[in-house]
């Protein structure tokens, strides 16, 4: 059997927290994230959600090579991505690659679009003139924009077109894996859509698996193939997005996927069962860890609890005891 | 971008001191040390002796056009040597962090806790009176606060996207200071640099004024001023011209500094249209 494009096994980071005493006496860690495994398939989109600070975002940094791992590992194509035996930035570049959520800051005002595009493919050891301008060029118009955008600076653009250029430098080193993070929050409303076809087209052409990062539950519906919804660190619930988003089984997804305003609720008369209780796997409250009601302490790890599949594909955290 | 009347009166300054210091040997009427007369010594201000001469005959208008070579000389490589010192410090501590951003941090704190022109006056009691030495002299101990900007820019450039970016697409780590974050800090550095100059040219007519500096004969502000000494109440121009030059120039390089300080500045930006 060959090996999953990315195969993230039990990934725990944990932070040192300075304080207490003298000499590092009484230094406490701040688990971040604890015990993450997944895996992402080829093509595929798999959206990571959570609040802020659930450990979603370490783990893509994990991905990336900005976070070093405290334990587990992180494989692609079966060779280790962290820790030892670990490729370089040189050669992870042509693995994983990320598009930023802040496209202002993600793009140096000091550098045109030709020059963030072309130092890159330089750094890689493309030389001649000729190809790096032909794969600018082509890259320019894989993302919507036009080869005379080359030689504008980023104040030039608008949020959008500035998201772009953020992807069109994301793949052009041409990488199995994209990570994006919040990959559309900070643009306006009215951009989205476009932004979200584009990356759903790119995804198509160039057999691109992405690894998306969000809040934002309309956007990971309409875009993802799989879910997996992060809770201090652990995922509560995994699944296909249909799964998830129409017989959400742990209480924490519920409550996200309730939190999503609903555009026809005021229009229609309310329906006699919401399409969120309908068909819901039958678990008994008490058989959660956490309904994630309350925050638990981020300084201790966590009690210990275990993904049980409740149908095909689709896990939720269960209590240790409960669950044997 | 709309610079203001500080930022005019600076550059004119500044650049004035450039066009007396390069046109000196062209512009000036007489010789700064050859041309001494002891018949015609301590002349007032006259047609011929615009400024007067001084206690040897010597033009001193003449010698205030060639002092202001050794003043730019010094203002402008002294501040070279300390941007060079204080950035490729600050960035790289601000930028690995760890032990070696504890160890920049601690040499910055003492550096600021020493007074820079007795620190200086070391350097040159170590290395003898001369250009050579007042350059290592004034470059070696004024790069604290550019150290300190350029910490702090790295640290807050650090955290943008487009260095993450550079670090997920291969960069190395000079190249990421470099290419990233170094232009983008270039604003701060280029102020503190111009103000620097000012402090420079003033540290260097100390250390001339107290003998350490350039060698009699030949002119420096700092060490006309010593020369003027004596001659304070019989002929106070020949102190006050080298004086005002010092005054001028390095109000000059101050408003030249302000000025960059504020357009450069976004937050500052907020009374233009």
């Amino acid at each position: 059997m060959t090996p999953p494009l990315l195969q993230v096994d039990d990934l725990h980071v944990r932070f040192p927290i300075s304080g207490g005493g003298l000499l590092g006496k009484g230094r406490r860690m701040l688990h971040a994230v604890n015990g993450i495994s997944f895996s992402l398939a080829k093509g595929e989109c798999l959206s990571i959600v959570g609040e802020s600070g659930c450990g979603k975002s370490t783990t893509a940094l994990s991905i990336l090579g900005l976070q070093e791992p405290t334990e587990g590992t992180i494989r692609y194509r079966g060779q280790p991505l962290a820790g030892p035996g670990a490729p370089g930035r040189m050669q992870r570049a042509k693995a994983v690659q990320m598009v930023f959520q802040d496209p202002y800051a993600s793009l140096n005002p000091r550098q045109s679009v030709r020059s963030s595009l072309a130092a890159p493919l330089r750094l890689h050891g493309v030389t001649a003139g000729s190809e790096i301008e032909g794969r600018i060029e082509a890259m320019l118009k894989n993302v919507g924009l036009t080869p005379e955008h080359a030689t504008r600076y980023p104040h030039e653009f608008s949020g959008g077109q500035r998201q772009r250029i953020g992807i069109a430098r994301a793949l052009i080193l041409e990488p199995e894996i994209v990570v994006l993070d919040e990959p559309v929050s900070a643009l306006d409303v009215s951009i989205r859509a476009q932004i979200i076809n584009l990356l759903l087209d790119l995804q198509e052409k160039l057999g691109l698996s992405y690894l998306m990062i969000s809040h934002d539950l309309s956007v990971v519906e309409h875009m993802s193939d799989r879910v997996l919804v992060m809770y201090f660190g652990q995922i509560v619930e995994e699944g296909g997005w249909r799964a998830i988003f129409e017989t959400p089984a742990h209480p924490y997804t519920r409550r996200l996927i309730a939190a999503i305003p609903d555009p026809n609720a005021a229009l229609s008369p309310p329906a006699k069962e919401d399409r969120h209780t309908a068909d819901r796997p039958q678990l008994a409250a008490h058989s959660f860890v956490s309904d994630g009601s309350r925050a638990p302490d981020v300084f201790t790890a966590p009690p210990s609890s275990k993904l049980v599949e409740i149908a095909l594909n689709h896990k939720v955290r269960l209590a240790a005891t409960l669950s044997d | 971008m709309r610079l203001g009347f500080n930022f005019w009166l600076g550059a004119g300054l500044t650049a004035l001191v450039i066009f007396a210091g390069v046109l000196a040997p062209w512009i000036a009427p007489f010789d700064p040390v050859l041309d001494a007369d002891l018949m015609s010594s301590e002349l007032p201000p006259d047609a011929t002796f615009w400024f007067g001469t001084d206690a040897q005959g010597r033009d001193v208008y003449t010698r205030i056009l060639f002092g202001a070579q050794i003043s730019l000389t010094v203002g402008i490589v002294s501040q070279v040597i300390n941007s060079i010192i204080g950035v490729t410090l600050g960035m790289t501590a601000g930028y690995w962090g760890g032990w070696w951003d504890d160890l920049v941090n601690g040499l910055t704190n003492v550096m600021l806790a020493i007074p820079s022109l007795i620190f200086a006056l070391a350097v040159m009691a170590v290395l003898g009176p001369g250009l050579p030495s007042l350059l290592v002299a004034l470059g070696l101990t004024n790069w604290s606060w550019t150290c300190r900007i350029a910490r702090s820019s790295t640290l807050s450039l650090k955290s943008q996207g487009y260095v993450q970016a550079a670090q997920t697409l291969g960069y190395g780590d000079l190249r990421i200071m470099f290419t990233q974050i170094l232009p983008n800090m270039m604003g701060p550095i280029l102020v503190m640099a111009t103000l620097g100059m000012g402090s420079a040219v003033l540290s260097e007519a100390a250390l001339s004024f107290l003998g350490l500096g350039i060698q009699p004969p030949f002119p420096s502000w700092g060490s006309m001023l010593t020369d003027a000494r004596q001659l304070i109440q019989l002929a106070p121009w020949v102190a006050i011209f080298p004086g005002l030059a010092i005054f001028l120039s390095v109000l000059g390089f101050n408003l030249l500094g302000d000025g960059l300080r504020d357009s450069l500045d976004p937050h500052m930006r907020t009374r233009s249209p």
